[in-house]
């Protein structure tokens, strides 16, 4: 096996890596608090709305912008490290 | 000046600037008409993505949705923007790196099927009708209240105008377009609720309005108000839906990977430089679309505000301007059941006095609010904005499908540049007619239908992608199966739930609701139908032989983003 395909690899695993953690978050943020756990997390309040509301109306709306901006900035960074960037 | 004449102004100005870029950006060749030459920046994709996803549904009917139906609303609020997240991390880097112009292309060479391309072909042209015929539409009724032409009129308008940019100037002409339109359509949807925000509750953000109190010195938060205006009215709570979890769950996963399985969207990122374009631009999109898409939420609850405060328990004969002029479009309707000449909105259907279409909200907030008449204005423009700029892009894949997946990759390979490109103009000709077509004469389940473009997108084309860079082994025999089972098992539901086509017709549809799978809806049942897919498809892939090796070596290929050459032809 060539160091090509084992750089190859190796890209790949981390990038599986990032892609299921984040996918965590944007299961976790919208799924889980906007519409599993509403019912709880209402009662809880964030200024004038109840938790469980604003996660499913305007809180994983944010998470999910940060979501990619964040990913994006990881893969940059590991393009770089494994030297598959472009030129 | 009168609204009219400002709407005549603002729209007339906004029409000379597309038209501008239109012929600035005429388009050349096959690379530009498909993928506009394959250059644009990453931030002008961004706003691009966001005008051509942002359609007359999400910028006129959203907010109106949401106002009605409270938490439940979510599920558009979640499901149409969660989908970005999906793209941005398993899809567009590997098609931008995989470097064609179009879906199908995709799954022809990486299920090295023609079978799998025709498939797809015809699940693109599918999606695409249906959705664009929802958009000549909302042309159609923006024209005719603002303008006062009847709505052919307006959508003849309409048709001349996406004909125009979308067949001179492909791809090129649509992306310049588009990234003008979402300027305009986010500052006409900005600038009233704004005013409002300030207004109702003394903040001028209106995301940070939702959360505040109202100004009406009762020093009440706006969403409690609203809870207990609701429910003196008798309707559900505005911040608990009436929806099950089931249900919510997968209406919002399905429209989540139906966003994500779209084909005009997914081919905006066939458009930029490079990989790392891709994903970047898929941030820009969101966050552009962000923008408006936690404004709709706050927008909703103010005009529900605004609305319940405005006609319930009113004399009918005191109702502002606005009403009346609503009351002819026929959106808005009063009947005095008790005769008393007071208007009861209640959720009780046997006393309840008013029906109102969900539709106006928008449309008619800044005359409920009271705004300046340039402002009506301006959002007569904004609304006409995100209606052509998604008709264009959906009319660009129609005629990619036409010029390119059919005639070049299977009738004529042996077609030129020139002809190819003759070919895709034509296919814009037809698809403009056929659009303008439906815009006129729009079948009465318009809304049915574009829940069904999502299922269908999200059965069909999601996993055959994900899976196509995701896992190695996956072959044609997988794919096509997981495919065909997936759009008919969602086409078969659709028919039978929300059609009630083997039961009687449309009157059968309400008594079929207990015979839901796991209660899901027919909106939310993509969601079934993309898992059933998914198992088909691996399973099936496993008890047949593996792709051959240079295939296997694409996957591989597009895994790392070195080596992105701009999007070519062969």
């Amino acid at each position: 096996m060539s160091s090509l395909d084992n750089r190859a690899k190796q890209y790949w695993k981390e990038n599986i890596r990032y892609v299921l953690i984040l996918l965590s978050i944007w299961f976790l943020v919208s799924y889980v608090f906007g519409i599993f756990l509403v019912e709880p997390l209402n009662a809880v309040r964030i200024g004038g709305a109840k938790l469980g509301f604003w996660f499913a109306q305007q809180g994983s709306i944010y998470v999910f912008v940060i979501l990619i901006f964040v990913y994006v900035n990881l893969m940059n960074k590991l393009d770089k490290k494994y030297e598959f960037d472009e030129i | 000046m009168s609204v009219q004449t400002w709407t005549f102004i603002i729209v007339g100005l906004t029409f000379a600037l597309y038209i501008g870029i239109a012929i600035w950006s005429r388009a050349g060749s096959t690379s530009e008409f498909y993928v506009a030459g394959g250059g644009v920046h990453p931030v002008a994709n961004g706003m691009a993505t966001a005008a051509d996803w942002m359609s007359a549904a999400s910028f006129i009917s959203m907010a109106g949705l949401i106002s009605f139906m409270g938490y439940d609303g979510a599920v558009f609020l979640m499901g149409w923007t969660g989908g970005y997240v999906l793209l941005a991390l398993l899809l567009a880097p590997y098609l931008r790196k995989f470097g064609k112009f179009t879906v199908p292309d995709f799954i022809g060479d990486r299920y090295y099927s023609n079978v799998a391309r025709t498939v797809a072909v015809i699940c693109a042209i599918i999606v695409s009708f249906t959705y664009v015929a929802g958009q000549m539409r909302g042309v159609g009724v923006v024209f005719s209240r603002f303008l006062e032409v009847d709505i052919t009129t307006g959508v003849y308008i309409g048709m001349a105008i996406v004909f125009f940019y979308a067949v001179l100037g492909g791809m090129k002409g649509i992306t310049y377009t588009q990234v003008a339109q979402y300027c305009v359509l986010i500052f006409a949807y900005m600038v009233p609720a704004l005013f409002i925000s300030l207004a109702m509750t003394g903040n001028i953000i209106p995301q940070l309005g939702l959360v505040g109190d109202v100004s009406d010195g009762s020093g009440m938060a706006l969403l409690d108000k609203l809870d207990q205006l609701n429910t003196e009215l008798g309707f559900a709570e505005y911040t608990n839906g009436t929806k099950t979890m089931t249900d919510v769950f997968a209406i919002t996963f399905a429209l989540m990977v139906g966003t994500a399985g779209l084909p005009h969207v997914i081919v905006r990122f066939f458009t930029v430089p490079r990989v790392k374009d891709a994903r970047i631009s898929a941030g820009w999109a969101l966050l552009f679309i962000a923008i408006l898409y936690t404004t709709a939420p706050a927008i909703a609850a103010f005009a529900r505000y605004n609305l319940i405060n405005t006609v319930s328990d009113k004399q009918y004969s005191s109702m502002p301007v606005w009403f009346s002029k609503w009351e002819e479009t026929g959106l808005i309707a009063f009947t005095d059941k008790n005769n008393d000449g007071i208007i009861q909105y209640v959720a009780d259907a046997g006393k309840n006095e008013l029906t109102i279409d969900r539709d106006i909200m928008v449309l008619a907030n800044p005359e409920i609010a009271n705004l300046p008449n340039w402002v009506i204005a301006l959002v007569a423009a904004g609304g006409l904005a995100a209606a052509l700029s998604t008709a264009a892009g959906l009319l660009l894949v129609i005629s990619t499908a036409l010029s390119r997946d059919l005639i070049k990759m299977q009738i004529n390979p042996n077609v030129t540049e020139k002809g190819e490109l003759l070919w895709a103009r034509i296919g814009a000709v037809f698809a403009v007619i056929v659009a303008g077509y439906f815009g006129i004469n729009p079948p009465g389940f318009v809304a049915a239908v574009v829940a069904l473009a999502f299922g269908l997108a999200a059965a069909s084309f999601f996993p055959a992608i994900v899976l196509g860079v995701f896992d190695k082994r996956m072959n044609r025999e997988g794919a096509i199966a997981g495919m065909v089972v997936g759009i008919s098992l969602m086409l078969w539901y659709m028919l039978k739930y929300k059609f009630g086509t083997f039961d009687g017709g449309k009157d059968a549809v309400a008594g079929l609701k207990d015979g839901w799978w796991f209660g899901i809806s027919p909106e939310g049942f993509g969601t079934v139908a993309m898992t059933v897919n998914l198992i088909i498809s691996l399973v099936v892939s496993r008890l047949t032989p593996a792709p051959p090796q240079e295939v296997q070596d694409i996957v591989e290929d597009i895994r790392v983003p070195r080596g992105a050459g701009s999007a070519h032809a062969h």
